[in-house]
């Protein structure tokens, strides 16, 4: 009873607050959504049809309800455009999450074992790229990346290269790309697990017989597991759906769903068959997000 | 050529030396000396125990010990051997931390044996192992828990059986029992105590407890500010405190400070702010003429009228008139606090011998206390 009486006033407000969030800004616009992509085309203010006209009455929305069809969803399933796009997509969340993680985890690991006045500086060298513009600092890598760019330089003074090579339009670009974008995501959750990790832990284990090698693999790693979820999870869901990099550094030869969205959008103007495929990135998402909820929860239970 | 006779004896080396010999070892953190030129021999199966104030530097050591500490200069010799390149994971040292630091992630049955598996142990050897060591510690049905589900005296038993499965040739306790409760505190000293004797292992434990240090330990290390002040078995160092800060430090005690005004044969008069107090001549003999005249409580004796006259035994005896200012009542023990006439505090104890003690004084009373030379011990500074 007390519990009731702590969300009171202002203080329930605040409790209802992130629900209240959560309805209006993606509840109602993935109804929104939802509802375009059971639609069909039509060329009209809006693109679409059935509208749910309520000044039409009842009868009107029951037929507006009736028209409503999965036509878009059996075309995404069908047609091997879209099924190759949502495949590519996962492949290459995958493979840039894996690079992330090989990448994130060393640097996570040494920022944690730092001197503590050298933890905040190098905590400030993982987000001060974040001041500059995302945007441009992907043009900034096109930059870096053309035929005479800084790379192609840099080779070519070494002598690792005889020609320029070609680097943009590739897919080793794009992973660059999303690799240097994502890599803070990757890093700031495991240096949290690890910088709390208590030290006298790996003194523990090394007193009972692990080597400082083994003591890692049995104690430092799986402790850290719940960073490496948090990082996994905070870089491959938005990869899967990521546009901008793709867009602007990886070839045209083959599409990721969010260039797809773009394309159905913009170009076509199929609203409906574009939302189909967002609710259908969307529900591809859910495994992974209650695979994280799963985790997080256990790791509640340990932390009772 | 006498070497040449004692050669045929194969342990002829690590006789003369103990099982390990702490050789003039330093530690210092950024300029402060946590360890100072500390040397110490622990023999093969005894019970050592640290006993010293907060801050001393008794962890350290024990962190030295354990590898986890390098030295700053000496040397550290294990059966003969400098174990100061073995690394930590290769010495046959194991410690109990004085966090605990278990393993957040492992059930009790795994934390236990977490080093019996480094050790590559037979899996059935060590069920058998760690069931020992739960039956020891009685955390039988605590098995599966994991650390965060435990209370801090469970953690604290769990952390011990840890360190001791490996039954390792030294054991390193940091205060191993501080946060169980009086009864388990005992029982569990007592178990120590038999698992040591048993196995014939050799602890090192930390302690604040006098009490355990001075039950569970062959020897008593006493250490302030990075130095061992006196090395000595309990009863030694109860009776014969080697300094006025020791004798403070270990059990309750009255000091007198005062000047020699004579000395006899065996004797010692010493005159004190409370009177001339007579005092046993020291075993070693006394240089200063200012010294410190010190009297456990529990030697005081009170009477209404003071000693009986005792023809058989014609010892002097040290007389000293007071009022009694504070009683306390401590269960087993009676503690008295008297004002002397001099102006002087003395302290008494006596045990409470009967249930109903029509002997028992009160405050405001006048009494005489009374002790003999041989119960006083004169400290220099
Ligand atoms: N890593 C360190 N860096 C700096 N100073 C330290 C470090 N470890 C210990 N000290 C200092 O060394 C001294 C001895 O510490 P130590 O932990 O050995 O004390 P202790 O005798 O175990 O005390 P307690 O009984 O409180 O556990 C303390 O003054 C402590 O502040
Ligand atoms: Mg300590």
């Amino acid at each position: 009873m007390s519990a009731r009486r702590i969300f009171t006033g202002p203080a329930r407000l605040a409790a209802i607050a992130p629900y209240l969030w959560m309805v209006l800004f993606f509840l109602v616009p993935f109804g929104f959504v939802l509802k375009i992509s059971l639609s069909q085309t039509a060329i009209a203010q809006p693109p679409y049809l059935p509208v749910f006209d309520p000044t039409q009455g009842f009868e009107a929305i029951k037929a507006a309800f009736a028209a409503l069809s999965l036509d878009n969803f059996k075309l995404l399933v069908s047609d091997h455009l879209y099924v190759l796009s949502y495949l590519r997509s996962l492949v290459v969340a995958v493979v840039s999450t894996s690079i992330l993680l090989l990448i994130g985890y060393p640097i996570a690991y040494g920022m944690a074992r730092l001197p503590q006045r050298w933890q905040s500086v190098a905590m400030m060298l993982v987000i001060v790229p974040f001041w500059t513009s995302f945007l441009i600092r992907i043009y900034a890598w096109i930059n870096i990346l053309q035929h005479d760019g800084l790379l192609n330089q840099i080779l070519l003074a070494l002598h690792l290269v005889s020609a320029p090579v070609v680097w943009l339009s590739t897919d080793s670009a794009m992973y660059i790309g999303l690799v240097y974008s994502y890599l803070p995501f990757m890093i700031l959750p495991l240096y949290a697990t690890l910088a709390k990790m208590d030290p006298s832990l790996l003194e523990a284990a090394n007193d009972l017989g692990a080597s400082p090698l083994r003591a890692f693999w049995l104690l430092t790693f799986p402790l850290s597991l719940p960073g490496v979820g948090a990082g996994v999870l905070l870089c491959f869901i938005p990869i899967v759906g990521e546009f901008v990099i793709p867009d602007l550094l990886a070839g045209s030869h083959s599409l990721m769903i969010g260039q797809i969205l773009w394309l159905e959008f913009f170009t076509n103007k199929d609203w409906p068959v574009a939302s189909a495929a967002a609710v259908a990135l969307l529900i591809l998402l859910v495994p992974p997000l209650l695979l994280y909820d799963r985790l997080q929860r256990r790791q509640l239970e340990g932390a009772r | 050529m006498a070497e040449e006779l004692s050669k045929p004896e194969p342990q002829a080396v690590s006789a003369d030396l103990p099982l390990l010999r702490i050789d003039a070892v330093v530690k210092t953190f950024g300029g402060f000396r946590a360890v100072d030129r500390l040397s110490l021999d622990i023999g093969a199966g005894e019970f050592f125990a640290l006993l010293g104030p907060s801050g001393c530097g008794k962890t350290t050591l024990l962190r030295m010990l354990a590898g986890f500490e390098t030295l700053d200069e000496g040397r550290i010799l294990l059966n003969g051997t400098d174990i100061g390149p073995v690394l930590p994971h290769q010495r046959p040292v194991n410690m109990m931390f004085q966090n605990y630091a278990l393993f957040p992630h492992l059930t009790v049955r795994d934390n236990i044996a977490f080093g019996l598996r480094r050790a590559r142990m037979p899996r059935s050897q060590i069920d058998t192992r760690v069931a020992e060591m739960i039956a020891l510690v009685k955390l039988e049905g605590l098995e599966t828990r994991k650390p965060d589900q435990l209370s801090g005296g469970q953690k604290q038993r769990v952390a011990l059986a840890r360190s001791l499965a490996r039954r390792p040739k030294v054991l390193l306790l940091d205060e191993p029992l501080a946060a169980l409760d009086k009864k388990l505190r005992e029982s569990t000293q007592l178990e120590l105590m038999e698992v040591q004797r048993r196995l014939g292992m050799t602890f090192i434990i930390v302690t604040h407890d006098q009490e355990e240090a001075m039950t569970v330990a062959d020897r008593i290390g006493v250490m302030a500010a990075g130095r061992l002040e006196q090395v000595a078995t309990p009863r030694e160092l109860y009776e014969a405190p080697g300094s006025r800060w020791i004798a403070e430090f270990v059990g309750d005690i009255n000091l007198f400070e005062g000047q020699v005004a004579s000395r006899e044969a065996n004797r010692l008069a010493v005159s004190t702010n409370a009177g001339m107090l007579l005092a046993a001549q020291p075993r070693q003999p006394i240089t200063n003429t200012i010294v410190a005249v010190a009297i456990r409580p529990e030697k005081v004796k009170l009477s209404r009228r003071g000693p009986m006259p005792d023809p058989l035994n014609a010892q002097a005896v040290n007389r000293l008139e007071g009022v009694v200012t504070d009683v306390g009542y401590l269960g087993g023990l009676t503690t008295y606090k008297l004002k002397l006439d001099s102006g002087a505090v003395l302290r008494s104890s006596m045990a409470n011998t009967a249930r109903i003690d029509i002997d028992a004084y009160s405050a405001g009373q006048r009494v005489v206390a009374w002790f003999t030379p041989d119960d006083c011990v004169v400290l220099e500074q």
